[in-house]
């Protein structure tokens, strides 16, 4: 019975590498090997090595480093700065290099035929020496230079990964692309070693860098498909994202939150809902982030943890405008209540921000988490991009089982949609838009709220008016119409 | 030149046809060419693959000249016996001033 089950599904090693053992569906295939393909510059050797930290950190899994381009001092010195200590890892019989690189101060010939007899058994030497279940190469193009019978390396190649299949070894192999789309290696190794091929990717989208990985096949065994983007973060080293993969599974709260203003709750059906999402839309000026505000210190007021991204304003212009409208967001914050994160949209890239995000998010463990405005996002990255970081975002959060209420600001000054708002409508379950109303020369403002998921709410686009105290919300435009297509007309009754 | 002594190494792994045939192929070209000025020793990496780590050995058969200077390394089965004596400077590829001539008769002996 045990064998049967052996033979329908493949065994996977769980890496450690954050977000690919999701879109891998666990791990890479166990005792296979598997090729990593990328041009240069795609991150292929911080993988190799990766794969063998991670083993090293989480697992207490050995590994051996086979290096055919880099020497092992320049990885060692390299990887310290993903905080990978490998000199400390060798001298504890976790790590060990098989270095293949290129020797400078002799030449050498190919007289007859030859195999790879020498390098194979240095690697199985290795292996045992440190009894290692990892196995990376790093990167099979430089062998195909240091030695010119290429059909001879092809087959060899195969026979290493023969060899440490025999020897219950998870491996990867990684190889030069020329492109980005298109053959999958140089040199054609993927005939030879081509159960299981992983393609990096970093591409040049409207100017932007973006690193993608893919997995192109497993054989015999499950994984997600399509183009998932990754970051290597210093410290840390490449974070997958694993997008589309994300599944819908969070709960749903039926527990009310204040929205920091009990008019608008009164709007809302009675509030917020504890783990909703929550979009405000409108253009500038009009109250986003006063709307933040309240939220941000309602949570407080209730004695919950709120965190704030603000990428439009820098902390002073916040903290002003809350005393402005009779909010001390300094003692919300000596009381630990309030953290604020301020940061320009071009410091970093979307993937970046993407990981920050979540990393204080996870460390800090708000109730509540504000993003004013998730629109100053898009300039940073293409709309492919953007879409894949608004929904990655949304989800996260919302396993986490906090509120979150993120403003987007609409391009026109009356009516009109912005992209953020046509990435993420679906995905939220409110959606407050303010908008404003020019009447007989004169600017107004007003609040609607459009969707309210599982419960009712007002329909009235209702008059907001804002002063030291904050936001009021008035009566209702009753003899207007037209308002949310930008373009008011005044009824007379 | 004449004097010079030839150490050489030749890295194999294990009793193959192909390790067979490298060590033959040396054996007799050292026979003719070095008579009396040569060591030769043979190291099987499967036994001792440390050595192949210090030498940073990917391929065998490889066969290294590590005297006279410059150092060589020769990959293969050393079935090209000219192709071999050019890898040790025992032979230049052709019009050198000094001994291309003679050697070149030996080459296809």
């Amino acid at each position: 019975m045990n064998t049967r089950t052996h033979d329908v599904s493949v065994e996977k090693l769980k890496t450690g590498i954050p977000g690919f053992d999701f879109l891998s569906n666990g791990g890479l295939p166990k005792g296979r090997t598997t090729l990593v393909a990328g041009t240069s510059g795609s991150a292929k050797t911080i993988l190799a090595a990766q794969f063998l930290a991670e083993g090293v950190i989480h697992s207490n899994e050995s590994g051996v480093f086979v290096t055919f381009e880099e020497s092992p001092s320049d990885i060692r010195k390299n990887m310290m700065g993903l905080g990978w200590d490998i000199p400390q890892w060798e001298a504890e019989g976790k790590w060990a290099f098989v270095d293949a690189s290129p020797s400078v101060g002799y030449e050498s010939v190919e007289v007859g035929s030859f195999d790879l007899g020498a390098l194979i058994s240095r690697i199985e030497h290795a292996v045992k020496k440190v009894g290692a279940t990892r196995v990376s190469m790093d990167s099979l193009g430089a062998i195909f230079t240091q030695l010119t019978t290429s059909s001879i390396v092809r087959s060899e190649l195969f026979r290493i990964s023969v060899v440490l299949k025999g020897m219950s070894v998870t491996s990867v192999m990684t190889v030069e692309r020329t492109q980005e789309y298109g053959e999958i290696s140089r040199y054609g190794v993927e005939e030879f070693v081509a159960d299981n091929v992983l393609i990096l990717r970093n591409a040049l989208e409207e100017e932007k860098r973006r690193r993608t990985m893919e997995i192109l096949k497993f054989r015999g065994t499950h994984h997600q498909k399509g183009e998932f983007p990754f970051s290597v973060v210093p410290n840390e080293g490449i974070i997958v994202i694993p997008l589309s993969a994300i599944e819908l599974r969070h709960k749903s709260s039926p527990l009310r939150i204040t929205s920091g203003s009990s008019e608008l709750d009164k709007m809302c059906g009675g509030g917020f809902f504890r783990d909703s999402i929550i979009l405000v839309s409108g253009a500038t000026g009009c109250g986003k982030t006063l709307i933040t505000t309240e939220f941000i210190a309602g949570g407080a007021q209730e004695g919950e943890k709120c965190l704030l991204f603000a990428f439009e304003e820098s902390r002073e212009q916040l903290f002003r405008n809350a005393t402005g409208w009779g909010y001390n967001f300094e003692k919300m914050e000596n009381d630990g209540k309030l953290r604020v994160v301020c940061a320009y949209p071009e410091i970093s890239s979307l993937e970046e921000h993407l990981i920050r995000m979540k990393d204080v998010i996870s460390k800090f463990k708000p109730n509540r988490v504000a993003i004013d405005s998730l629109s100053a996002l898009e300039r940073i990255s293409t709309i492919k991009g953007f879409r894949e970081f608004v929904i990655d975002l949304t989800s996260f959060i919302k396993h986490q089982e906090l509120a979150g209420l993120f403003t987007a600001t609409t391009p026109t000054l009356t009516g009109g949609t912005s992209v953020t708002e046509t990435h993420i409508s679906t995905i939220t379950d409110s959606i407050i838009l303010l908008r404003y109303v020019e009447m007989c020369g004169e600017m107004r403002r007003g609040i609607m709220v459009l969707k309210m998921r599982g419960s009712a709410h007002d329909k009235e686009i209702r008059e907001i008016t804002i002063d030291n105290t904050g936001m009021h919300i008035g009566k209702p435009f009753t003899d207007v119409r037209g308002i949310l297509a930008g373009n008011p007309v005044q009824v007379s009754q | 030149m004449i004097m010079s002594k030839h150490i050489l190494k030749l890295y194999v792994t294990g009793n193959t046809p192909r390790s067979e045939r490298a060590i033959a192929n040396l054996q007799r070209i050292c026979e003719q060419e070095l008579k009396g000025r040569y060591t030769m020793k043979v190291i099987n990496i499967l036994e001792c693959p440390q050595l192949a780590e210090d030498e940073k050995i990917i391929a065998t058969p490889t066969l290294i000249k590590e005297l006279p200077p410059p150092i060589r390394r020769i990959i293969g089965d050393l079935s090209n016996t000219e192709k071999v004596l050019i890898g040790l400077d025992l032979l230049t590829i052709s019009n050198d001033e000094r001994e291309g001539e003679t050697k070149n008769e030996h080459s296809h002996a």
